[in-house]
C-alpha cells in the first residue's frame, strides 16, 4: 500500500449519522456472523439430546448469555432495519441530503421498537418482568 | 472510443474479473432474509427457554424445519459475502487477505453443514 493516504480519515472527520450508521451496519453484520454460533450450538445441541440441551439453555439463561442475545438480536433488527434502506437506495431513491438522515434516524426507531418488543414478548415468555 | 476490448465488453466482467455478480448475490440473499429472520425471530419467541422436548417439537415440524434450512443456507451464503467484503477492504497483504477469506468460507460453509444437519436430523428422526 505504501504510504499513500487512505479516505475516509475517521479520526479527522467529524462523526455523521450517515457515516456513524454505516460502520454500524458493518459492525452488526460482523457481530450476526459470529452470533450466529450460538445458533448453531443450540441446534447441534437440540440434535444431540436433552443433556447437551439444557448446557446450552443454562448457559442462555446466564447473565453472560443474556447480555449476548440482547447484542444479538439489536444487532439483527439493526442490520435487517438498515438493510432495508440499502435496498432502498440500490432501487435509486431516498439520496437527497435530508433523506439520508431521516431514513437513518427511521431504521435506528424500526430496530430499537423491535429490538423492545421481542424482548418484552420474550420475558414475558419466561415470566421475568424487565 | 473505448479502451475496452469488445469481448471483454460483451463479458462485462471488470477489472474484479466478477462483473455484478457478488453484489448481486448480496442483494438478493438480503431479500430473502427479509421475511425468513422476521419469521424466525417470531418461532424463536414462541419456544425461548423450552424443554428439549418442545423445542425439537418445533425444529422438527415440516415447515419449521424446511424454513430453518432455507434461513441457514441463505443466511451463512449471505455472511460470507459480507465478510469477504470487509476483509477486501481492511487486509491489504495479498496472501493473508486470500487465506482469511478463504477461512470465512470454508467456516461458514461447515456451520451452516453442521446446522443444516442438526435440523435434518431433528426433522427426521425427533
Amino acid at each position: 500500500m505504501g504510504k499513500r493516504p487512505l479516505s475516509p480519515h475517521l479520526q479527522i472527520y467529524r462523526p455523521q449519522i450517515t457515516s456513524v450508521l454505516s460502520i454500524l451496519h458493518r459492525f452488526t453484520g460482523i457481530a450476526l456472523a459470529l452470533g450466529t454460533l450460538h445458533l448453531v450450538f443450540w441446534i447441534l445441541a437440540a440434535a444431540q439430546g436433552p443433556e447437551a440441551f439444557a448446557a446450552v439453555q443454562a448457559f442462555s439463561d446466564s447473565w453472560a448469555g443474556r447480555l449476548l442475545m440482547l447484542g444479538w438480536t439489536a444487532a439483527l433488527f439493526y442490520h435487517l432495519a438498515n438493510g432495508v434502506r440499502h435496498l432502498v437506495w440500490d432501487a435509486g431513491f431516498g439520496f437527497a441530503p435530508g433523506q439520508v438522515s431521516i431514513s437513518g434516524g427511521l431504521a435506528l426507531i424500526v430496530a430499537a421498537t423491535l429490538t423492545l418488543l421481542a424482548w418484552l414478548i420474550g420475558t414475558g415468555q419466561l415470566g421475568i418482568s424487565l | 472510443m473505448s479502451m475496452r476490448s469488445p469481448l471483454g465488453r460483451v463479458r462485462g466482467l471488470g477489472s474484479a474479473k466478477e462483473g455484478t455478480g457478488h453484489w448481486w448475490a448480496q442483494r438478493v440473499t438480503a431479500i430473502a432474509l427479509i421475511p425468513l429472520t422476521l419469521w424466525f425471530a417470531a418461532g424463536l419467541l414462541s419456544v425461548i427457554g423450552a424443554e428439549h422436548g418442545a423445542a425439537i417439537a418445533w425444529i422438527g415440524s415440516p415447515v419449521t424445519a424446511v424454513l430453518l434450512v432455507l434461513l441457514l443456507a441463505t443466511g451463512f451464503y449471505h455472511a460470507q459475502l459480507g465478510l469477504q467484503v470487509v476483509l477486501e477492504d481492511y487486509v491489504h497483504h495479498e496472501g493473508a487477505k486470500i487465506a482469511a477469506i478463504l477461512c470465512v468460507k470454508f467456516a461458514c460453509l461447515l456451520l451452516g453443514a453442521a446446522a443444516v444437519f442438526g435440523v435434518l436430523k431433528i426433522a427426521f428422526q425427533g
